[in-house]
C-alpha cells in the first residue's frame, strides 16, 4: 500500500472517528486524530497480522498504551477486518465491548488492556523479550502519549529494553504537545525526547508523525537497538478549528462544528 | 496430629516454592521467572544456573517487572513473577490489576516473605495488606499455603492453571501439616480436625497455630473444628456455612490485617448466609511496631494459647445468646 492510499484510508478513520464521538457525545478526539495517521500505517502496511486469526502466535503485536484514544484503535481494526465496521456505531453504549478504554478479552486485535496511563510500554517490553527467548520473529509496536512519558514505569521499562538489547521494539511517541489540561511544557515537560532515550542506549528517530511518507520507513527502520519514533504531530489533526488546541483533549464538537469538520474531512477524501 | 504439629522440622516455603519451579522449568521450557533484584530472596539462584536466560530480572522495577510479566504471556510463555509480596502488591498494584487480572494475562504472581516475615524491617516490609489489595480483583485466585506440601501442590496446580494466580509465601519455618500426596483444589478448604463447638480458620504460617490452639482446647474438653483455608478468593463458601451452622461459631486468624482478609472474606459470607458470633485475629488495622515475626504474632493475641483463650471467649458469646 502506498502512502497516497494510506492518506486516504486514514482520512476514512478520521471522519469515521469523529461521526461516532459526536454519535457517542464522548471520545478524545484531539488525541484520535493526532495518531491516526501512525495507526493507519500500521495496520495497513507495517504490522504482519492475520485478522481471521487475532491469536496468531507469529503475529506482530501492537499496544496501545494511550488508551483513551481506543475509538481510533476501534475504527483501525474495523477498517482491518477484525471487527465488524457497523459495531462502531455502538461505542460507549451500554454492554457495548467498544468502552472507553480498549479490552483485549472482548475486542479481537487488542493484546491487552489498557487505561491508566504508563502500562503499555512494561508490557510490550515483556512481548519483545519473550519473542527474543522463544525465538519468536514477530515485532513488537506500542505507541505511548508525550504526557504518559510523565509516568515512571516507562522509564523503567526503557531501562530494561536496552539491558535487554530488545532491537525487536519499537516505541512510537505521540507528541502532539498536550496533555489533558495543558500544554506539555507548561506541566513537566520532558520534550525533547530524543538525548533522553538515547542516553538509556536507544535509537531514535525524530518525524512528522502526520506525514505518512515519513512515518511508514520509521516504522520499517531496523537497527540493533531498540528503536524511538518521536512522532512530532498535532492535536486534533484534520480539523482545523482543533488543531492544537488543548480543549480538544476530550471535548466533543456541537452540531454546527460537526458538520464544519465533516466538510473539511470530506474535502480531502 | 499432635505429633505432626509438634514437630521440630520446620520448613521454609520458598524451598519447595523453587523445587516446583525448576521441575516444571525442566519439563516446560515456556516457564521463566522474573524478579526485582530478588534472585536470592527468592531463592532463584538455581534456576538461573540451570536457565539463566530464563531468568528475566528486570532490576529494582516492580511496575516494570509485573508488565514484563504480562507481556511474556502474551508471547506464550508461563512467567513466575517473585518478589517480596510487600512490594510485588503494594508497588505494582494498578499494573496487577490492569494487566494481569483485568487482562486475563497467564501470569503467576509469588508473593516472597509476605506477612511479618520481615517483621524487624518495620511496617514498610510487613505485607499485612496484600489480601486486601488483592482479593478485591476478578479473575485473581488469592493463595496462602500452610506448609511447604501444601506450597508444592499450590505451585503445581497454578503451573497448570490457565489464568493469573497471586501466591502468598512465607520464609517463616513451618511443619508439614498436610498429607505428602495433598492435592491441592483452588477454593477449597481443608478439614484438618473436626469438632462442633467452634470452627478455627487459617491459613499460611496461622494454621499451624490453629492446630496447637485446638490441642489446648481439647485438653479443655472443647472441640474446635480446624480448617485450613489457603484460598482467601474464590472463599469455600461450603465450608464456611457448615461451619456457621455446625458449630456456632468462626474464629479466624491470619498474617494480615483484621480489615479485609480472610477473616473479612469469611465474615462477607457469615453475615448473608448463616449469621453466627465471629472473631477476627490479626494485626487490627495498625502499623506494626518491630519484632520477629513470632514476636509480633504473639503481641497481637495469636499465640496458641491467645487463640485458645479468644475461642473460649467467642464460644460463651454463643452460649449467651441463646
Amino acid at each position: 500500500m502506498q502512502p497516497n492510499d494510506l492518506d486516504r484510508i486514514a482520512r476514512q478513520i478520521r471522519l469515521r472517528d469523529l461521526q461516532a464521538v459526536f454519535e457517542a457525545g464522548a471520545g478524545h478526539i484531539g488525541g484520535e486524530m493526532s495518531a491516526i495517521d501512525i495507526l493507519t500505517a500500521l495496520y495497513f502496511r507495517v504490522l504482519r497480522i492475520w485478522p481471521d486469526q487475532p491469536k496468531h502466535p507469529e503475529r506482530d503485536r501492537f499496544v496501545l498504551s494511550k488508551g483513551h484514544v481506543a475509538l481510533a484503535l476501534y475504527v483501525t481494526l474495523a477498517k482491518r477486518g477484525f471487527i465488524p465496521e457497523e459495531e462502531i456505531g455502538t461505542f460507549l453504549k451500554p454492554h457495548s465491548r467498544l468502552n472507553g478504554h480498549p479490552n483485549c478479552n472482548k475486542v479481537p486485535g487488542v493484546e491487552t488492556n489498557t487505561g491508566p496511563l504508563g502500562h503499555g510500554l512494561p508490557v510490550a517490553v515483556g512481548m519483545a523479550k519473550a519473542a527474543k527467548l522463544t525465538g519468536a520473529n514477530y515485532r513488537t509496536y506500542v505507541m505511548t502519549g508525550d504526557g504518559e512519558m510523565q509516568e515512571g514505569s516507562n522509564w523503567e521499562a526503557i531501562a530494561s529494553a536496552a539491558q535487554f538489547g530488545l532491537d525487536n521494539l519499537t516505541l512510537i511517541i505521540d507528541h502532539n504537545r498536550f496533555q489533558q489540561g495543558a500544554a506539555l511544557k507548561d506541566t513537566n515537560n520532558l520534550a525533547p525526547f530524543p538525548a533522553k532515550l538515547e542516553a538509556f542506549g536507544w535509537d531514535v528517530t525524530e518525524i512528522n508523525g502526520n506525514a505518512m511518507d515519513e512515518i511508514v520507513p520509521a516504522l520499517e527502520h531496523r537497527g540493533g537497538r531498540p528503536h524511538c519514533i518521536v512522532a512530532h504531530t498535532n492535536k486534533g489533526h484534520g480539523i482545523s478549528f482543533m488543531q492544537d488546541k488543548v480543549d480538544w483533549h476530550h471535548k466533543v464538537p456541537n452540531a454546527e462544528q460537526y458538520e464544519i469538520a465533516v466538510v473539511e474531512l470530506s474535502e480531502a477524501l | 496430629m499432635k505429633d505432626v504439629i509438634n514437630s521440630p522440622k520446620l520448613h521454609d516455603c520458598r524451598d519447595a516454592f523453587v523445587a516446583v519451579l525448576e521441575r516444571l522449568g525442566a519439563d516446560n521450557p515456556k516457564v521463566v521467572a522474573v524478579c526485582n533484584d530478588s534472585v536470592g530472596s527468592s531463592k532463584l539462584g538455581g534456576f538461573k544456573s540451570k536457565w539463566p536466560e530464563r531468568l528475566v530480572n528486570v532490576g529494582i522495577a516492580e511496575q516494570n517487572m509485573v508488565g514484563v510479566g504480562a507481556g511474556l504471556a502474551n508471547g506464550g510463555l508461563l512467567p513466575f513473577v517473585c518478589g517480596a509480596a510487600c512490594f510485588l502488591t503494594g508497588r505494582s498494584l494498578e499494573q496487577i490489576k490492569a494487566d494481569i487480572a483485568y487482562s486475563n494475562a497467564n501470569v503467576k504472581l509469588i508473593g516472597i516473605s509476605s506477612g511479618m516475615a520481615y517483621g524487624e524491617l518495620g511496617p514498610t516490609h510487613h505485607s499485612i495488606e496484600d489480601f486486601a489489595w488483592t482479593r478485591v480483583l476478578p479473575n485473581l485466585p488469592v493463595i496462602a499455603p500452610c506448609d511447604s506440601i501444601e506450597t508444592a501442590a499450590a505451585v503445581e496446580w497454578a503451573a497448570h492453571y490457565e489464568g493469573p494466580v497471586f501466591l502468598r509465601l512465607s520464609r517463616v519455618g513451618v511443619p508439614d501439616l498436610l498429607p505428602p500426596d495433598h492435592k491441592f483444589e483452588v477454593g477449597k478448604a481443608n478439614l484438618l480436625r473436626d469438632g462442633d463447638e467452634i470452627t478455627l480458620v487459617a491459613n499460611g504460617t496461622l494454621t499451624h497455630r490453629m492446630l496447637k490452639a485446638a490441642d489446648i482446647l481439647a485438653e479443655q474438653g472443647i472441640g474446635a473444628r480446624v480448617l485450613n483455608m489457603a484460598t482467601v478468593r474464590p472463599i469455600d463458601v461450603d465450608a464456611v456455612v457448615a461451619a456457621a451452622r455446625e458449630t456456632g461459631a468462626i474464629l479466624t486468624a491470619e498474617e494480615h490485617s483484621t480489615f479485609g482478609g480472610l477473616g473479612s472474606a469469611i465474615a462477607e459470607f457469615v453475615v448473608a448466609e448463616a449469621p453466627v458470633p465471629m472473631k477476627i485475629l490479626g494485626v487490627p488495622g495498625i502499623f506494626a511496631p518491630t519484632g520477629s515475626a513470632e514476636f509480633l504474632l504473639d503481641e497481637f493475641g495469636m499465640s496458641p494459647a491467645a487463640i485458645a483463650e479468644a475461642a473460649v471467649a467467642l464460644i460463651a458469646r454463643k452460649s449467651s445468646r441463646t
